[in-house]
């Protein structure tokens, strides 16, 4: 038997983690995004599912993955109007809003796929991108540079999104309408419009989480395929303190534990089997004790701006 | 005149037959996930449809169902209303619909309730209790399992270590070490048996470990095969449905429950006037389980007399395999 | 340069009753009837997804509304669904009222349905008198436990309760998987080879007792009522409920007035808790009686919804819970009737969920308005 720390395991450990780090980097740094601006979408893991469904069946039916991940990111993006309408327009309590989102988004992918497609098929989803000279590098190769594009999608999207929210003008005003809505709105920054925009691309985020999960890391629809998965997603934004290299660390945390945990099953370590389980929720709670976020949250977060009110 | 009156009967009595005959049998069925989660639930919805075409379609054959009903006391008025439309059988496919079946049934004497898994039947006249060995096939498994393996590790990706998932890996792991105590068999659970990402990460992680082929239950294993189709060469085992429709390349063999046999009987004695009082089991002997091949896999001819030999062992009864 | 205020300074994140009183009939006629303006709109939605999928609608609609109020076990059963919806809720309106946004629900009814299993179990001869009241408080210690690691954690290291409480659910989850599969794994499971993931059955005088024959209405629901104006009560009649509700509606003021923030902070999840943990060790001992997984039957979400039906305050809870609790109901027994799949039920609630939250926007404008009115009254203007 192998050590457990030897180089074929650690290895084998991190290999995992990219994949099951993937779906999370997507949602959460969209509902980043949707956060910064002051909005709370609780409803990532209904958007999740419906996407899912229709990056799966699009692809089925046309033959194109990318027609599928585009309709993927379309439902998100309507999800988004959705979540918007009524939590920025009609400035409905954001929690429970989300609730309800994710139950119509639970409820609608789980009746499409029974009426749509009636039974779980399988279908080819995104290949592994073997990357040359970076994917020949030993131990790191395998584990970074052999995935498939909407994995290395995720991992770029973190500086992207670093930059467009530290560096950009438009990264100024989604923090400085979440932060100070009065402020902003007086400098003539539309504060609903900015939050419509934050909401509907972390919807649109939400909805290629999903299809990572059915078109390219899983390559299958079922019922409730994300069991839940969007929840910590957004869990996750507020670990890294709203910054996206935060949500990375926080993604990778949660994926390395739960990766290890199943090696330590394999291997046959004395431990019962659902306390392995726990491990990575154990985990991030106890990472939070130990490095306190300073960060603080957005001012305006789940607040409904209205002019005039303050 | 007396010829009239014959024919007046004749006619009444023939419109009485027709009408009684018109009227089609009704079964409702309660089920805890959805009829497609390719495992429980749509093990019994099949086996439903299936009856439903041999008996001649809905018309002679209704069949009303609900699922998704993890929520017991919903399940409740689920069962009541349905036994309260004068439906004739009433199954309860859920073994968390126990308590609910055992304070319903008394309220409705002319109707069948068949529930599971479970055994037990409340000493109620009118309530059957069915389950399935699942052992059994497990234990076929995993004597084919052990005869293809070429690395001598084995992995079982389960989800929580209840029902018959455990009981199903547990005979699975009997059969393994039948053949070879040497065969190394790991097994990881998910806690879950609906995440299929974390169940395709702990397939991926027996693999590269690695396991050649591979085993699972829950509604989630559509990962593992997934993962195995990945990977290429590994194999994989299923249970309570027939999933070689998944990965037709690599899925060697199946344990299907076929619940058909047992529905027929409930119906036949329902309409004998016997609504229940039996505890059904699922076994290779009675044919409920089936250990289906998947003809598009080619299985070596040592492994498959194997195989044959612990279906006929156990149905012999001389190989005894234990939950 | 003057400091510009913040909103947060001047508003809650929740919309409250701007006086805070309960009865104040003109705004409980908005709470009451934009809400179900919302379920109407849902509905219509819901109506052509219904035609799309071949149902006939009006028999459907139909069948929801005799589903939930059109029978004795139709109405009973509506009770039976709002009093986990009551207890939790009433837990969430403390919690939110100090601001406390958290979704632990379903991992604090897991926690406290574990000790309602447990203490019985146990306990198997201890007579029904003590053992019920007991098996109560210690399900909502257990929940209580559950609330306060998320509040400790809020208050000492400002750790988000949203992101707590997620990740204590799950742990819930999984202590219950571990305990269901080893040591409350009922006997005759193990002694018949069925392995089911459920507790022994609870001994008899752990029931409680049915309040309508050939019904699931159990005693729960009386505890429910009681304990929701008990909770009205606390929060505002006494100091500490008071601080609760400051704490909520401008936590600077409250800081500056003296009023320990963290402090009150913590309490609240860890009621919220304990009310939740409450709900679970009911269900157990009125519905099941015994633990099963899945019990939470996603009450812990549901409950949020039920209390911002009821506007936050417990009083107000009572119907929100009946009216949701039948509107479950109802859902369930059109699904029955026109034969769609139970997914459409889920995404109708969705939608209705969807609306009646954004149909709060319009009690809240008007009651804005009112505020400028009495502000005006109070002015002097003639």
């Amino acid at each position: 038997m192998r050590g457990v720390f030897s180089l074929d395991v650690v290895s084998g450990i991190l290999n995992t983690m990219v994949g099951l780090a993937t779906p999370f980097l997507y949602a959460a740094i969209g509902e980043t995004f949707a956060q910064s601006s002051g909005v709370v979408n609780l409803g990532v893991d209904g958007i999740m599912l419906l996407s899912a469904f229709a990056a799966f069946y699009v692809s089925l039916i046309s033959g194109s993955l990318w027609l599928g991940l585009a309709a993927a990111a379309a439902v998100g993006l309507i999800l988004g109007l959705l979540m918007s309408l009524v939590s920025v327009t009609l400035k409905a309590e954001q929690g429970v809003s989300g609730i309800g989102l994710y139950m119509f988004g639970l409820g609608m992918s789980s009746l499409l796929f029974k009426v749509l497609v009636g039974t779980v098929k399988t279908l080819q989803g995104f290949k592994p991108l073997h990357i040359p000279l970076l994917g020949d590098i030993p131990f790191v190769g395998p584990i970074l540079f052999n995935n498939n594009i909407l994995v290395y999608g995720a991992f770029l999207l973190v500086p992207l999104s670093w930059w467009i929210l530290e560096k950009t003008t438009l990264g100024l005003k989604i923090k400085s309408v979440g932060q100070n809505p009065a402020a902003a709105d007086s400098l003539g920054i539309s504060v609903n419009g900015i939050r419509y925009l934050s909401v509907c691309a972390g919807a649109a985020l939400a909805g290629i989480a999903g299809a990572s999960l059915s078109i390219s890391l899983l390559d299958l629809f079922q019922d409730n395929l994300t069991a839940g998965q969007g929840f910590i997603a957004v869990a996750l934004v507020y670990f890294g303190g709203w910054s996206p290299f935060g949500v990375l660390a926080g993604a990778l945390l949660f994926s390395v534990v739960n990766s290890f945990q199943l090696w330590m099953q394999v291997l046959g370590v004395k431990i019962p089997a659902n306390i392995a389980v726990m491990l990575p929720y154990l985990l991030t709670i106890a990472a939070l004790t130990v490095t306190v976020n300073r960060a603080r949250q957005p001012a305006a977060l789940n607040k409904p701006f209205e002019r005039g009110e303050s | 005149m007396k010829l009239k009156r014959v024919l007046i009967a004749f006619v009444l009595v023939s419109a009485l037959v027709a009408g009684v005959a018109a009227a089609p049998f009704r079964i409702a069925v309660i089920m805890p996930s959805a009829t497609t989660d390719m495992a429980f639930s749509q093990s019994m919805w099949g086996a439903l449809l299936t009856i439903q075409k041999e008996m001649g379609g809905p018309s002679a054959l209704e069949i009303k169902y609900t699922d998704n009903m993890f929520n017991v006391p919903d399940a409740a008025a689920a069962i009541r209303d349905y036994a309260s439309q004068g439906f004739d059988i009433v199954i309860a496919h859920g073994s968390q619909y126990g308590s609910s079946v055992q304070e319903i049934a008394p309220d409705f004497p002319k109707v069948t309730f068949a529930w599971g898994t479970d055994v037990n039947t409340f000493g109620m006249k009118n309530v059957y209790a069915y389950t399935a060995a699942a052992e059994q096939g497990g234990f076929v498994n995993g004597v084919l399992a052990a005869k293809l393996t070429k690395s001598q590790k084995i992995g079982v990706t389960g989800p929580v270590e209840v029902g018959d998932a455990k009981t199903y890996i547990d005979g699975f792991v009997q059969g393994v070490m039948s053949v070879n105590k040497g065969i190394t068999v790991s097994k990881t659970w998910t806690g879950s048996f609906s995440d299929v990402a974390l169940m395709t990460a702990a397939a991926k992680t027996h693999i590269a470990s690695g396991a050649d082929v591979l085993t699972g239950s829950s509604q989630s294993v559509v990962g593992s095969i997934g993962a195995a189709k990945d990977a290429g060469k590994v194999l994989w085992f299923g249970t309570q449905a027939d999933q070689a429709s998944l990965a037709p390349a690599l899925v060697v063999a199946s344990q299907v429950y076929d619940w058909t046999g047992m529905l027929r009987d409930i119906i036949s004695q329902h309409k004998a006037g016997v609504l229940g009082g039996k505890t059904y089991v699922l076994t290779l002997e009675n044919g409920g389980l089936k250990v289906a091949y998947n003809p598009s896999y080619s299985l070596p001819k040592a492994a498959k007399s194997a195989g044959d030999a612990a279906i006929a062992g156990i149905t012999k009864g001389s190989i005894k395999v234990e939950p | 340069m003057g400091e510009l205020e913040l909103p947060s300074d001047r508003e809650s994140a929740i919309p409250l009753n701007p006086t805070g009183s309960a009865f104040d009939w003109s705004k409980v006629v908005l709470n009451v009837l934009l809400p179900v303006a919302g379920v109407v709109a849902a509905l219509l939605i819901g109506a052509i997804m219904l035609l799309l999928l071949g149902a006939n609608p009006i028999a459907a609609f139909a069948a929801m509304i005799n589903g939930a109020a059109g029978s004795k076990f139709g109405i009973t059963q509506t009770l039976v669904k709002a009093t986990p919806l009551l207890l939790v809720g009433s837990g969430i309106c403390i919690a939110f009222r100090a601001n406390m946004i958290h979704i632990g629900g379903e991992g604090q009814i897991i926690v406290g349905a574990l000790a309602g299993a447990w203490l019985p179990l146990s306990f198997p001869t201890v007579s029904g008198w003590l053992l019920i009241p007991a098996t109560c408080i210690v399900g909502f210690m257990a929940g209580a436990v559950w609330g306060f690691i998320p509040g400790i954690l809020k208050a000492r290291l400002r750790v988000n309760e949203i992101l707590s409480t997620i990740m204590m659910n799950a742990i819930a989850q999984q202590l219950m998987n571990l305990l269901l599969q080893g040591a409350l794994m009922d006997p005759e499971g193990i002694a018949h080879g069925t392995f089911l993931a459920q507790s022994a059955q609870l001994p008899r005088q752990a029931w409680l007792p049915r309040l309508v024959p050939q019904t699931l209405l159990h005693g729960g629901a009386i505890i429910a009522v009681v304990l929701a104006v008990a909770v009205y009560l606390f929060l505002w009649r006494t100091t500490i409920g008071y601080d609760i509700r400051a704490v909520g509606l401008n936590p600077n003021a409250a800081r500056y007035s003296g009023i320990n923030v963290p402090y009150y902070e913590a309490l609240s999840l860890t009621l919220a808790g304990g009310f939740a943990g409450l709900a679970g060790a009911i269900e157990v001992m009125g519905v099941q009686h015994r633990l099963m997984d899945g019990l939470t039957s996603g009450y812990g979400f549901t409950g949020i919804v039920a209390a911002l039906l009821g506007g936050l305050h417990p009083l107000g809870l009572i119907p929100a819970s009946i009216f949701f609790g039948g509107l479950l109901v109802g859902a369930d027994k059109m699904q029955r009737a026109v034969q769609v799949p139970s997914s459409l039920v889920m995404a109708i609630l969705g939608l209705i969920v969807l609306f009646v939250s954004s149909a709060a926007i319009w009690s809240r404008r008007w009651a804005a308005r009112r505020r400028i009115a009495e502000q005006l009254d109070k002015e002097g203007q003639p």
